[in-house]
């Protein structure tokens, strides 16, 4: 684009070459100028995060922003942003975020909605939850409504002083409290500093001692979002169980406290959780963990329609203690843990006369089912709990079992009083148990809505392949066990150039590992002579070792013959050829913030690291990108060759790496094997970068694709070709294994990728 | 030649995890060159050394490591006060004596060593001695075994396919928990109970390869830990020392590692 101003109706003409972008373009309406510069660019974005619906309310909430009268601002930061909170929180977050600007826009707060959005991503990635999300907006929400326009009784007419400080400060204060620490530390400053407009600048902009002694208090506990990774490797470690883990906030929901479950998206637990007593966070988190994990190991749902809500509640207690007693069984440690963090209600706490005392006679079964020790002296709860162990004695027993102990207890137990309202509560709260919501199923109002994934999603920019014609290559098909030959179709183009100084600049950025890897790639480069030594044969006498074996011989020892040395150039003799996954996938983001990088960019960066450390240390390396898609369009990249050195021509290529598309990887392996096989060399080592398994829009199998890869690794070893795989998705040992046998590594932290991918090659080599 | 010092006087103690037994006696009548895969400290040293003794065979084991020459496997000239003599090497001796060579870690030689291995392992089964000048025929009883641990993960160790190609192989795993538990017991006296702790310690850490571990506890650290036991350290400390401590120093591998422990030995 040339300079000068442009008009605005200009900016609402500008066309876009993608129809469906242009049909977007027209429905935000939007004469903005910096926004039709970059929107291209997000909507691209927004496809990776966002399904096709959910685009369209994304488009109109932009095109709401953009309508506000505040210039081009917020609509911008929103159509940045907005995909990579929907990342992280959801698409669900989108309609409270909406309610809440327009808040703030009736309010004359509407100067802090762009700090609110330029925040929201980083806000959203320490969240995890679109929960969370909400509870945040009513933080901000409680703080806006109580600054507002009340300085010396004025009539609303003065910003909220306090709330874009609140904003720019969030992701800050999230990273070292809970939400309902943030809470506390709002409330505070609404408490103290309402009625002064600076102080409560400061207190918000945390430049106030007491601003800042108030977040150190509400600093407590252990955060979720601290030990995330060691819960992770707990889950995978004791238990095998590799899912999802999703925080929610305890500090919003004064009635009823959200307490953990699970569900098909994850497992459920607090955003933070306190010592209790000996008990420390982590164990707290690992005792919730174990439970439902347990659930998840043993529970098999009941039909909950014939029983009522305390024969439920009854069959609850009962097959939590039989869950807890088999995880017991597989960690007897475990048992101190719950103990400690189990109530120990008293026997005679509740009168039955006045109040409803069955949550306290199932507490106090639920006490002895665990506790050998609990001297509890009734009757009828020492006659079941033998019964439970009973049941328990010769193997897991199971739901159904303890079902028809817990109702038969309830009926042997049943007095007229649990009928009352007044219930009584004290020490009949176990709070690592999860709320069994998977424990039960409703026949009636059952709703098995049937999702589909719409392929459609993805948007297909038209294929311009120019270049050479395919090349064929067979697939491999797992059911028949045959191949299918000639069944996709590989072209290879000359990935297209960019701006080889972006590609310096990134090198910049690494100084300090480049030198890092300086020093250890001096130590593999092959010295142009290497000693060997204890040669019996060689070209020239090792005097060290020739005069130690006279010593021998002189002795009447036997000298040792390898009194000779030679030289050789360094042995060192490989091959690399990289093969990176350039599927639609790359665009997701990593990281917080500012420093926030879609796994493209880390990709790219972790490419040229690693370009320019072979190029240093002299093996011939070639790099290559592909994508697909459908079996009839898998597109090869070249990127470098073999003989092609690390100059800016290669630069410029690595600088214009894009993503679009799915990963037909097996193809891609074979083409690559078709160069790679052609080169001498003692080693020769295919390296692929991937985030994800093979797949392709026109499979639906998932396991076709895996096979095939199987397969063409396989191919590639029967050629001498090693492949061995750097896989950045965390959920990648489902397949991976299956796919690439010992030789793969998972990066757990992506954002690492620039230091690992070049550390990784030189370990491999070494 | 006294073949006898070779040979495995005392029956060792070997758990068999499935038919590897009857399967190595077939290879061995058929004198076909095996290969035993697995990861580190599963067994597979122990496997040959107890079908060598099964079988009543000299063992003859080279640990190698990459100083490793052709001449250590095969055989050189030593000097004399009154001249050279030759001295066969390891290979060279089992060779001659129909021995069974086993070559320990082979990854670990240079690729120009093992190569040296190839004419014993095809039809002509002969060794030839270059400096020698003499071409040594493998003696009837002669086998030749290589053990091999595919998890390492660097690419310059591995074998080449051209050496591959040449032998039957065995897959090792660590065994599965019941007979690992067995073999803790027989092999430390270690009561069972405690050892059945230990190997679901084991189970932990293996879940753990590829996510922060490159492999997994193993057999033989599993054996440290019951010997440590036995001899009347504490279960706790044991772990941490022999199970923990030598495979990683990453923070949280370790917390999750050591709750493990503590809530399997209570
Ligand atoms: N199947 C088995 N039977 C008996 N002992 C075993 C078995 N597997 C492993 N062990 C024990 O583990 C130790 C390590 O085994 P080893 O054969 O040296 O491992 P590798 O050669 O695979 O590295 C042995 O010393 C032995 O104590
Ligand atoms: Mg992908």
């Amino acid at each position: 684009m040339t300079t000068g101003i442009r008009t605005v109706a200009d900016a609402r003409q500008r066309a876009f070459e993608h129809p469906q972008v242009q049909d977007y373009w027209k429905a935000v309406d939007c004469g903005f100028a910096q926004v039709a510069d970059v929107f291209e660019e997000c909507i691209y974005d927004a496809l990776t995060s966002l399904h096709k619906d959910e685009m369209a309310a994304y488009v109109e909430a932009a095109r709401l922003l953009g309508k506000l009268g505040r210039g081009a601002e917020p609509m911008l930061v929103f159509l940045q942003e907005w995909p990579s909170v929907a990342q992280s929180v959801g698409p669900g977050a989108l309609e409270p975020v909406v309610l809440f600007i327009k808040a703030m826009q009736k309010s004359p707060n509407g100067k802090a909605i762009t700090p609110f959005l330029q925040t929201l991503a980083a806000v959203a990635r320490r969240l995890q939850s679109a929960e969370q999300i909400e509870n945040y907006l009513d933080v901000a929400r409680e703080l806006m409504v109580r600054t507002t326009g009340s300085i010396h009784g004025h009539h609303s007419t003065f910003p909220s002083p306090g709330l874009p400080h609140l904003f720019e400060q969030a992701p800050f204060l999230l990273n070292l409290l809970p939400l309902g620490g943030l809470k506390n530390w709002v409330d505070y400053g609404i408490r103290n500093y309402s009625h002064h407009p600076e102080r409560q600048e400061e207190y918000f902009g945390l430049k106030l001692a007491d601003s800042k002694a108030v977040m150190q208090r509400e600093r407590r506990g252990t955060l979720f979002a601290d030990v995330e990774r060691q819960l992770d490797l707990y889950l995978r470690a004791l238990w095998q169980d590799g899912d999802q883990l999703v925080p929610y906030s305890t500090a919003f929901d004064e009635l009823r406290k959200p307490i953990p479950y699970f569900d098909s998206r994850g497992l459920r637990v607090p955003d933070v959780f306190e010592d209790a007593g000996q008990i420390g966070g982590i164990d707290r988190y690992r005792a919730v963990l174990a439970h439902m994990v347990g659930h998840r190991k043993w529970s098999t749902p009941q039909i909950a329609d014939n029983w009522s809500p305390f024969q439920r509640m009854a069959v609850e207690f009962f097959e939590d203690c039989r869950i807890e007693t088999l995880l017991c069984r597989a960690y007897p440690g475990l048992r101190r843990i719950f103990l400690a963090l189990h109530p120990k209600p008293v026997e005679e706490a509740c009168d039955p006369a006045t109040t409803s005392c069955l949550r306290h006679r199932l507490a106090m079964l639920s006490r002895a089912f665990l506790d050998a020790a609990h001297g509890y002296r009734d009757a009828e709860l020492n006659l079941v709990v033998a019964r439970f162990h009973a049941l328990l004695q010769d193997g897991p027993s199971n739901t159904a079992e303890m079902a028809s102990l817990a109702l038969a207890y309830v009926a042997k137990t049943r007095r007229q009083s649990d009928q009352l309202a007044k219930v009584h509560f004290d020490d009949t709260v176990i709070d690592y148990r999860d709320d069994n919501r998977h424990l039960w199923q409703f026949i009636e109002d059952s709703d098995d809505e049937d999702f589909f994934d719409d392929p459609d999603k993805k948007l297909a920019k038209e294929s311009e392949i120019v270049g050479l014609p395919p090349r064929h290559y067979p697939e491999w098909d797992h059911h028949t066990k045959t191949y299918r030959p000639d069944w996709t179709s590989v072209y290879e183009a000359l990935h297209p150039s960019g701006n080889p100084a972006d590609i310096d600049k990134l090198l910049e950025k690494h100084a300090a590992l480049a030198k890092q890897l300086k020093r250890l790639l001096d130590l593999l480069k092959p010295q142009d002579k290497v000693r060997i030594r204890y040669q019996e044969e060689g070209s020239e006498l090792d005097l060290d070792v020739a005069l130690r074996a006279l010593v021998d011989f002189k002795g009447g020892a036997t000298p040792d013959p390898r009194i000779n040395m030679s030289h050789r150039t360094d042995g060192r003799n490989i091959a690399v050829m990289l093969l990176v996954d350039q599927s639609e996938s790359l665009h997701q983001k990593v990281g917080a913030g500012e420093t926030a990088q879609s796994i493209l960019e880390l990709s790219q960066e972790a490419v040229s690291l690693l370009a320019w450390a072979i190029d240093r240390l002299g093996d011939p390396l070639a790099i290559a990108g592909f994508h697909s898609n459908t079996r009839h369009e898998v597109r090869y990249q070249h990127i470098k060759g073999f003989s092609e050195r690390w100059d800016d021509t290669v630069k410029a290529r690595v600088a214009a790496m894009d993503a679009g598309y799915s990963t037909r990887m097996g193809a891609a392996l074979r083409h690559a094997g078709h160069y790679l096989g052609a080169r001498k060399a003692d080693k020769r080592i295919l390296l692929v970068l991937t985030d994800g398994e093979p797949a392709d829009i026109d499979v639906t199998d998932p396991e076709h694709l895996r096979a095939d890869t199987k397969k063409a690794v396989e191919e590639l070893d029967t050629k001498g070709i090693t492949t061995f795989c750097l896989s950045l998705d965390p959920k990648a040992d489902e397949y991976v294994r299956e796919i690439f046998g010992n030789r793969f590594r998972v990066l757990d932290r992506i954002e690492r990728l620039p230091e690992q991918l070049p550390m990784l090659y030189l370990s491999l080599t070494k | 030649m006294d073949k006898t010092q070779y040979l495995v006087k005392q029956e060792p103690f070997y758990q068999a995890q499935g038919k590897e037994v009857a399967l190595y006696e077939a290879a061995y009548a058929a004198k076909l060159p095996v290969m035993v895969k697995g990861p580190t400290g599963c067994g597979k040293s122990r496997f040959v050394e107890y079908m060598a003794w099964k079988l009543q065979r000299p063992l003859i084991t080279v640990a190698c490591n990459e100083d490793m020459t052709a001449s250590d496997l095969v055989g050189r000239y030593l000097l004399e006060a009154n001249g050279t003599r030759w001295l066969d090497g390891p290979l060279t001796t089992a060779a001659r004596i129909g021995a069974i060579c086993y070559l320990d870690e082979i990854v670990e030689a240079r690729q120009d060593t093992t190569v040296v291995i190839h004419p014993l392992t095809d039809h002509r089964r002969v060794l030839p001695l270059d400096k020698k000048g003499e071409l040594v025929e493998a003696h009837p009883d002669f086998q030749l075994v290589i053990s091999y641990n595919p998890g390492y993960q660097s690419l310059m160790k591995d074998l080449k396919q051209s050496t591959k190609q040449r032998f039957t192989a065995f897959d090792f795993d660590y065994p599965a928990p019941e007979l690992e538990t067995l073999i803790l017991t027989k092999e430390t006296g270690l009561a069972e109970g405690t050892a059945a702790k230990l190997v679901k310690i084991g189970q932990v850490g293996r879940n753990l390869k590829g996510h922060g571990l490159d492999e997994g506890i193993s057999t033989r650290l599993l054996v440290y830990a019951a010997t440590l036991i036995k001899r009347g350290v504490d279960a706790q400390d044991a772990c941490r020392m022999a199970l923990v401590r030598p495979i990683t120093d990453d923070a949280d591998i370790r917390a999750t590692l050591d709750h493990a422990i503590d809530t399997t030995f209570v």
